[in-house]
């Protein structure tokens, strides 16, 4: 054995490209993901009934009918949710209490308001039609900059103002920096909302065990488990009452999934109520309307800039929107950056004005960047403005700046501790090795061509391992000062059973980023085995398993965390292993190797003995371990690191623990008619400490930087001036396929991380923070180059948003409709349909006439109407069935006719409610005799929200134009006249193009 | 075809990659749930239910399809076939699989049974695509995690040295 131990003294798996072991399952389709979890006989199914107003007062809720459809176990309310649980918990002492379910008022499209339990989904959703929610609409705000201003409606009434928290930093000295800087270059920033959207929503199955008190879940929850608590306090159970469980395989994270929270207390609290398990999966509407977005971001950024390029201060003023409701654990993103405010840069003069502020969107979450591409989005675009302004290359500009060789470990004016690197040198070499000059040749060429070309950068530090007290910083330093918090504990275990087999847990909970794989490399590499000796499970259960606040999958937590954890607990079993051979190999146990399956003495490698052998004497023959050593063979590594403290006096924090470093560059070119943008090459430099699996890392950067090329080019959830909600499908909210996204070059630099005691440092977020804006610059470059001013190029960079640049905005065609009534109300609408037309009735204006006023006819007449209620004169209320497209519901209509001019006109006004989404609109109808009939004239503005306008945005003006067509045909059938006279060619040929109606 | 009724489960049955499993349906219950939630296997996995991602494709008696845009009593007698068809009994995967893990083509393997359907129906019709082409047939699929990178290589790899072009040169 002698040779092959020495063989296999060398192969290491940490660092090597290890294929993955989660790939077999996967691949075969045999993952079992949360919705494939057992349940048990009785289980109930939740749909849940969603607010289609951004903002609006419950005044009613009838469950009445929904409770009697088959299958229907339970309707659970907002009062029902308020009477046995309490608002979550969050980090501002302010007056925002959100429930899992709406109380008292709506404030965004999605918003959970009544939740359905029925023996399956299909019965659950069949139920949500047959609740009658009667609601008050409010005036909304969705504008973040206007929702700051006085007099605006009020997402929370009791907080007196939308903005619920303002925190000014200064580190330095700013104010001197700026009086006596040759220049200020200032630059204001809008960041979208965007999300990277996992392709598994969220799946919940919870059952409540009176016996116990106790609430099973078993979820796709990622962490972090500071939200725990904050589930258990709503249940109102201590913490070991809530029992989390989350499955091995998951669907993509990206930091969405910490806010299932919500929802997990809905399940609890829906089982506890129908006395049975219940099973919730999200769809894809509701994802993209309600689960989580990263929060929109409007950045007023300055630097104090000498003639020579270098910046010696920065000023920000950083205003997040975080939608209707701040959610644990939130405003992170605000503040998970905040040590490293000034980037990559050697900037010593700091100013930091943070404002949070509420507004009627879906709350706001960690999504994967977590508050560093609004943040380098802000830097990076400033540092290409002041590179243009004095008139320097920005590579120079960036390089005049940056943190220096040599200095590290190095103290940002902030507080983060970047613990190793050497920027100008990764730099370079990616400025050689990328190709910089040939690209600039490149550009060159098509610009003489009279094509749009051009070239960015940007530079970012990427921090991994979140600070468990960044957010202190939000607290005055008294408040923070009685309830200190930092650090941040990591855990993992290693077993090795009595016939000498090893099995690892951990604390990551991973969703797809292979973490068996490298766990398995590092234990493997600590006892001497191989990867496939070891299994991993990284299922999760918080009743059983090692975890602290920090556990779960977010903020490039892994590298540095948890394989940390590993790493020790691999160490104390190889130690204890040591200690039980030692006596038997007589050698020193600190001196005894392990490798090929055996613990040897290196001196005498025949001297050994099979690691299987000696874990299994801790199991069969306990009683022969040396004096004083417990029996078995698990350990569990714990670790916190020390350099992550709490804020101290000066508000600085190292807010994380290891910082890499990203430098890229790309070449971009635009179409000139249409606007849209090709990434024609891509270079990425990273140095991120030690790569622990290289394939697994550049799997990272590549997953990285696909969804940044979303967010630069496609991804944004929209909203309308009045809070409707506009991206609800996947054909609405653009996400990039293979064909938009190109493959970038990727370099690597390793310089090891001298904090984390494996050296390595994140990857996996670099490129959301550096992507967006390099692409952004590269653009800005390209503009340039024609002369447009680029202060206001905002993501994502989309072909509309470009063409208006370069040639103005569209005008609307001259000729075309007859003008149309504006919208008296709302001039600002979510989705606004108008239109207009004629048809013919052969019957007199008076038959027309009673027609539409009489109440049976008028039933007769609705397209389907099931029922009229007469509420006064003229004034109706109808409960109809409407399909638009694919999507078809239950509507209440009300409609009145007014400004009645017997035969002649009348204007109808109504709105239109149900689960699918509301409207309001009105039209008009004129009454204009002819020969053999009545020319019958009418124009409409219809405003949609909800679901419908969610969805269904293209398809709508068809369908609008389909059931007014509908009415009239069925108007003609009601006054007894036979078809519409023959339709002209012509007449036919406009409607076959959707000109006409 | 056979009357159906609303709220009546109708026998529904398949060639499920091979094997006949028989399960019952309402009509309007989609393929997506039924081979879910009524025959019991893992690979149709559902990210949109609206034919976009793609996450949900199987093949229908050899086409490719969207199993959350089918109803099931429409795949009644058809042959279907999931990703589980790929691996051979003994669980050794298929020379394309091995591609994927080798090139790490998936990470969270969420969209990626889906992805190898319409992989195995296309390199039938086209066995040597140009990376263009392979590149727009994947388009029909959204993957978020894996920037599409290791799959469009673990394709050519798959084709330059294993697939059905690689044997007849």
């Amino acid at each position: 054995m002698a040779d092959d131990a020495a063989v296999a003294l060398k192969e290491r798996y940490v660092g090597q490209p290890v294929e993955r072991v989660e790939d077999a399952t996967l691949l075969t389709g045999k993952a079992q993901f949360s919705d494939h979890l057992p349940t048990r006989a009785g289980t109930l199914h939740a749909a849940i009934l969603r607010s289609p107003h951004a903002h609006a007062r419950i005044l009613s809720i009838d469950t009445s009918k929904a409770a009697a459809r088959p299958g229907v176990a339970a309707v659970i309310t907002g009062e029902d949710v308020r009477a046995i649980s309490d608002p979550f918990l969050i980090v501002l002492r302010q007056p925002m209490h959100q429930w899992a379910l709406a109380v008292d008022k709506v404030r965004y499209v999605g918003d959970p308001v009544v939740c359905v339990v029925a023996d399956d989904r299909y019965h659950a959703e069949d139920a949500l039609a047959f609740i009658d929610v009667e609601y008050e609409v409010l005036p909304a705000v969705v504008d973040q900059e206007a929702a700051c201003e006085d007099g605006m409606p009020l997402v929370h009434e009791a907080m007196g103002a939308n903005v619920a928290s303002v925190r000014d930093f200064t580190y330095g000295d700013p104010d001197k920096a700026f009086a006596e800087a040759d220049r200020i270059v200032k630059l204001r920033t809008y960041y979208p909302r965007n999300s990277q959207t996992p392709l598994e929503g969220f799946v919940v199955n919870a059952e409540y065990h009176s016996g116990e008190n106790l609430y099973d879940v078993a979820s796709n929850y990622q962490g972090p488990f500071t939200s725990h608590p904050v589930m258990s306090l709503a249940l109102r159970v201590r913490n070991s009452q809530l029992r989390m469980r989350t499955p091995q395989w998951s669907g993509g994270g990206f930091g969405i999934k910490v806010q299932i929270f919500p929802y997990v207390v809905l399940m609890c609290l829906a089982s506890k109520i129908a006395g049975r398990p219940v099973k919730w999966v999200e769809d894809r509407l509701e994802h993209l309307a309600a689960a989580a977005a990263a929060p929109n971001r409007v950045t007023t950024i300055e630097a104090a800039v000498k003639n020579d390029g270098t910046v010696t201060a920065f000023r920000f003023d950083q205003l997040d929107d975080y939608g209707a409701f701040l959610r644990a654990p939130m405003p992170g993103p605000l503040y998970r950056m905040h040590g490293i405010l000034t980037g990559a840069y050697d900037i010593k003069n700091l100013a930091v004005t943070n404002r949070v502020v509420m507004t009627n969107k879906c709350p706001s979450s960690m999504v994967r960047g977590f508050g560093g591409p609004q943040m380098y989005f802000a830097i990076e675009r400033l540092m290409h403005k002041v590179a243009v302004e004095i008139g320097m290359d920005p590579l120079e500009v960036m390089r005049r700046n940056l943190v220096p060789e040599g200095v590290f470990p190095y103290r940002a004016a902030a507080g983060a501790l970047l613990d190793s690197g050497n920027y100008p040198e990764a730099i370079e070499r990616a400025v050689n090795e990328g190709g910089l000059a040939e690209l600039v040749r490149r550009r060159d060429a098509a610009r003489k061509e009279g094509r749009l070309y051009g070239i960015g950068l940007a530079t970012i530090v990427e921090p991994a391992q979140s600070n468990m007290g960044y957010l202190s910083n939000i607290l005055p330093r008294d408040e923070r000062a009685r309830n200190p918090k930092g650090g941040a504990v990591a855990n993992a275990t290693v077993n090795v059973d009595p016939l000498g087999t090893v099995s690892v847990t951990a604390d990551s909970i991973p969703q797809g980023q292979g973490h068996m794989t490298v766990l398995a490399q590092i234990v493997a590499d600590e006892l001497g085995l191989t990867p496939d000796d070891i299994k991993v499970s990284l299922d999760f259960d918080t009743a059983k398993d090692a975890w602290s606040i920090a556990t779960g999958n977010y903020s490039s937590r892994f590298s540095s965390a948890t394989a940390v954890a590993a790493s020790k607990a691999a160490r104390k079993v190889r130690d204890k292993l040591a200690r039980i051979a030692a006596p038997g190999l007589n050698v020193e146990p600190e001196k005894l190797e392990f490798a090929g399956g055996k613990i040897f003495d290196p001196v005498n490698p025949d001297n050994a003995v099979n690691l299987y052998r000696v874990a299994g004497s801790a199991h069969w023959t306990p009683g022969n371990l040396p004096e004083g050593m417990e029996p078995c063979v698990r350990e569990t590594g714990s670790w916190s690191p020390p350099e992550l403290e709490s804020p101290n006096e000066l508000d600085q924090i190292n807010t994380s623990l290891t910082y890499g470093f990203v430098f890229d560059f790309c070449g971009i070119e635009i179409d000139r008619d249409t606007g849209m943008v090709r990434i024609d090459k891509y270079v990425t430099m990273h140095d991120s400490g030690v790569l622990l699996n290289p394939l697994i890392a550049n799997g990272q950067v590549y997953g990285a930087f696909a969804w940044a090329v979303g967010c630069a080019l496609f991804e944004e959830f929209v909203y309308g001036d009045d809070g409707s909600f506009k991206t609800g499908t996947f054909a609405d909210y653009l996400v990039p396929t293979s064909f938009e996204v190109p493959e970038p070059q990727i370099l690597h630099m390793e310089s090891p991380s001298t904090v984390s005691p494996l050296g390595a440092k994140g990857i996996g977020e670099g490129n959301c923070m550096s992507t967006p804006v390099c692409i952004a610059n590269a653009v800005a470059d390209a503009l340039e180059a024609e002369g447009v001013n680029t202060d206001d190029l905002a993501l994502p960079l989309h072909p509309s948003r470009i063409a208006k640049l370069i040639h103005g905005a569209e005008t609307a065609p001259a000729a075309g409709r007859p003008e149309l009534r504006p919208h008296p109300e709302k001039p600002a609408a979510g989705h606004m349909l108008t239109g207009d037309g004629e048809t013919f009735v052969p019957a007199p204006p008076e038959e027309v006439w009673r027609t539409l006023l009489d109440e049976d006819s008028l039933a007769a007449v609705i397209p389907g109407c099931h029922r009229l209620d007469r509420l006064g004169e003229n004034d109706y209320r109808a409960d109809v069935s409407v399909g638009v497209g694919p999507v078809r519901g239950r509507f209440i209509a009300k409609v009145k006719l007014d400004e009645l001019v017997e035969p002649e006109s009348a204007k109808l006004s109504g709105s239109l409610t149900g689960p699918l989404g509301a409207s309001q609109g009105e039209g008009h109808v004129r009454l204009t005799p002819e020969a053999n009939g009545t020319r019958v004239s009418y124009d409409y503005s219809i405003v949609l929200t909800g679901t419908v306008a969610s969805v269904g945005g293209r398809m709508l003006e068809g369908a609008a134009r389909a059931l007014v067509r509908q009415f009239f045909n069925r108007l003609v059938a009601q006054v007894g006249g036979g078809p519409e006279p023959a339709e002209s060619w012509w007449s036919r040929l406009l409607r076959e193009l959707g000109i006409r109606k | 075809m056979p009357q159906l009724n609303r709220d009546v489960r109708h026998p529904v049955s398949l060639t499920l990659n091979g094997k006949k499993v028989q399960g019952h349906a309402e009509p309007r219950m989609l393929l997506s749930d039924f081979l879910t939630h009524e025959i019991g296997i893992t690979s149709c996995h559902v990210g949109c239910e609206h034919g976009v991602c793609g996450a949900c494709t199987v093949l229908i008696d050899g086409n490719v399809s969207r199993a959350c845009l089918t109803f099931a009593v429409q795949a009644d007698g058809a042959a279907v076939d999931t990703a589980e068809s790929l691996a051979d009994d003994e669980g050794e995967l298929s020379a394309l699989q091995q591609a994927f893990k080798k090139h790490h083509g998936l990470q969270c393997g969420y969209c990626t049974p889906g992805i190898l359907m319409s992989i195995t129906a296309y390199l039938k019709e086209k066995p040597k695509p140009t990376e263009d082409e392979l590149r727009d047939m994947l388009s029909g699929h959204l993957c978020r995690c894996t920037g599409y990178v290791g799959m469009v290589r673990a394709v050519l790899d798959y084709c330059e040295n294993s697939g059905a072009g690689a044997k007849a040169e």
